[in-house]
């Protein structure tokens, strides 16, 4: 099962919910596995303190010029579609940064000149957790991409951690924030979303944005709605209105807060935040079971 | 004129709402919501909007399954896994086409179009403190990055012809194409942080970020009393990095019941998060020597 947890907004609990739905599935005696996808800031390694066995880098094909072969007709420029390759008077300039690697200019170059070389954009760490006490496991199965500092381009160092995800009958997918490519390319293909939202009129708000880019990739979500009792009512009159789950509900709470801070896996410090997430876990399950039937 | 961009790496950390204080009390000058896909300041602000316009970044593949011959030729060029085979029948997924064109280029029998995408709507407003200049970007929508440059074009464009001394910049978290869009060219970054070690280790990449292209950076802790330890770390690295601290926010109730009465903080409360973030403007202001 891959759950992945979502938001629109930053800083609303995605990865304090992630990172314990996994860590309360592998304590009760599930294979679990903790995927970050939040390549920009990945913060999910601060609390599960994985044991890193492999490593591997992810590259970008970027058009490299055979200078003699190319007789500057400009048919490479003519298929980009993001100027990453232009002919100007009789030279192809070429800008990394800007490729998407997509092969078009490869392709469509009627004389060969044109190689790929690959260029580092990001890379993918995995390894094993051993926060949580769970007697005969062997560890939370841990992956995350890192975007290198200075790359725009976050969707293919997703997209290749999302090729590493192994079959697993427990995995958790933090997502990036907002509602753009980037976490499109997360959520796609899960099998259920959490949107972690906080009840106030910005959690609101993005939320509702979350919450339809979700619906149009037919995936069925539901709501855990973090620092409850702070704010206003909106979020739940929301997913009343919508006919959206509301699955769990994490009180505002100074010690989680504190231990959140510290960067500590909550459940092993706090029996309310771990029954609240035993429930969460059990529902979730049972959600994507009644969707599989 | 001088453009302040405030971010923070890690999200939640209190910018908008610090952005929506900063405006309240500059009283004259231009905003820009640069958070385009999870745009929040517009609810603090209450912009009255005087122009949409509509924002198309991208194409997107479609294919016309009458005019496909079923040659696969689509399938075998795409690397982004968006064209699909099931019996004969070829389809395109939307929501994983990058728009590169390869496909429709190739095909034989042009059978695929590259239609513009509708990405969202850009709106200049007018608030109680000046224009603003703001976004909505459709639920899964591409190109963040190019309609962050088209609204903080626009904010410059309109703080040149209305000779505004300030540009204020809510940006959005990460250090991907929306944040590096946001900063570029700017005159400094606010960075605000929290007492976290997720905090903290998403300040260092944003202060990474900021280092590339050569800008000023101010630091924030925002609830700097939930775990003052973490906060001294803060301050270490903000000492060692050689980073000038603007001010730091106690944590406080005032700052979401601003936000639930769709208020700046400052506006709303005379609180210690409201004292506190005077000072960090008047701190801000005099270190950038705003006019204003």
């Amino acid at each position: 099962m891959k759950i992945a947890i979502a938001s629109g907004k930053g800083g609303t609990g995605k990865t304090t919910v992630a990172v314990n739905l996994a860590a309360i599935a592998q304590l009760n005696g599930k294979r679990s596995v903790y995927v970050d996808c939040d390549v920009e800031e990945p913060n999910g390694h601060i609390f599960l303190k994985p044991e890193i066995d492999s490593q591997q880098t992810v590259t970008n094909p970027v058009p490299v010029i055979d200078d003699e072969k190319c007789d500057s007709c400009g048919e490479c420029g003519k298929i980009c579609h993001f100027n990453a390759i232009a002919v100007i008077l009789d030279s192809v300039l070429v800008f990394p940064e800007l490729c998407h690697g997509c092969g078009g200019c490869f392709h469509a170059c009627p004389k060969g000149a044109i190689t790929e070389s690959p260029r580092e954009v990001g890379k993918i760490e995995a390894g094993r957790s051993y926060q949580v006490e769970a007697s005969g496991k062997e560890g939370i199965g841990f992956i995350h991409g890192i975007l290198n500092l200075n790359e725009a381009m976050a969707v293919p160092v997703i997209r290749a951690v999302r090729k590493m995800i192994p079959e697993s009958e427990w995995v958790v997918i933090d997502a990036p924030p907002g509602t753009s490519c980037s976490m499109v390319a997360t959520v796609r293909d899960a099998d259920y979303v959490l949107l972690v939202t906080e009840p106030t009129p910005f959690g609101l708000h993005d939320l509702e944005l979350a919450y339809r880019t979700v619906r149009d990739l037919d995936i069925t979500a539901g709501v855990v709605v973090n620092r409850a009792g702070t704010g206003d009512s909106g979020v739940g009159e929301f997913c009343a209105r919508e006919g959206i789950e509301i699955l769990a509900e994490i009180p505002e709470s100074r010690e989680i807060a504190e231990i959140y801070s510290r960067g500590s896996v909550i459940i092993n410090e706090d029996e309310g935040f771990a029954s609240i997430m035993a429930e969460l876990m059990k529902k979730v399950e049972k959600r994507i079971m009644a969707e599989q039937r | 004129m001088k453009e302040l961009v405030i971010i923070s790496g890690k999200g939640g950390t209190g910018k908008t709402s610090i952005a929506a204080s900063f405006a309240h009390l500059a009283g004259n000058l231009v905003t820009a919501d640069c958070d385009v896909d999870a745009a929040n300041l517009h609810l603090v602000m209450s912009p009255v909007v005087r122009r949409a316009t509509g924002f198309s970044g991208g194409k997107t593949a479609v294919l016309d399954q009458g005019m496909c011959s079923g040659c696969g030729k689509c399938l075998e060029l795409c690397r982004y896994d968006a064209v699909s085979e099931e019996d004969g029948i070829y389809k395109i997924d939307k929501t994983a086409c990058e728009g590169c064109g390869v496909c429709a280029y190739f095909c034989p029998v042009k059978a695929i179009d590259m239609v513009d995408d509708e990405n969202g709507e850009w709106y200049v407003s007018d608030t109680a403190y000046g224009p603003m200049v703001h976004a909505r970007l459709n639920a899964g929508g591409e190109n963040s990055g190019k309609l962050v440059t088209l609204v903080r074009g626009q904010a410059r464009r309109i703080a040149k012809d209305g000779d505004f001394k300030v540009i204020l910049v809510d940006g959005s978290p990460g250090i991907g194409c929306p944040v590096i869009a946001s900063i570029t060219g700017a005159d400094a970054i606010l960075a605000v942080t929290e007492p976290s070690m997720s905090g903290l280790h998403d300040l260092k990449r944003v202060v990474g970020l900021a280092g590339h292209f050569g800008i000023r950076v101010l630091v924030a802790v925002n609830k700097f009393d939930i775990n003052p330890d973490m906060t001294d770390k803060v301050l270490e690295f903000v000492k060692n990095e050689q980073l000038e601290m603007a001010g730091r926010v106690h944590y406080d109730i005032d700052v979401t019941l601003a936000q639930v009465e769709g208020k700046s903080v400052v506006e709303f409360s005379d609180g210690r998060a409201a004292s506190d973030i005077r000072e960090l403007w008047r701190n801000t202001a005099e270190s950038l020597e705003l006019e204003v």
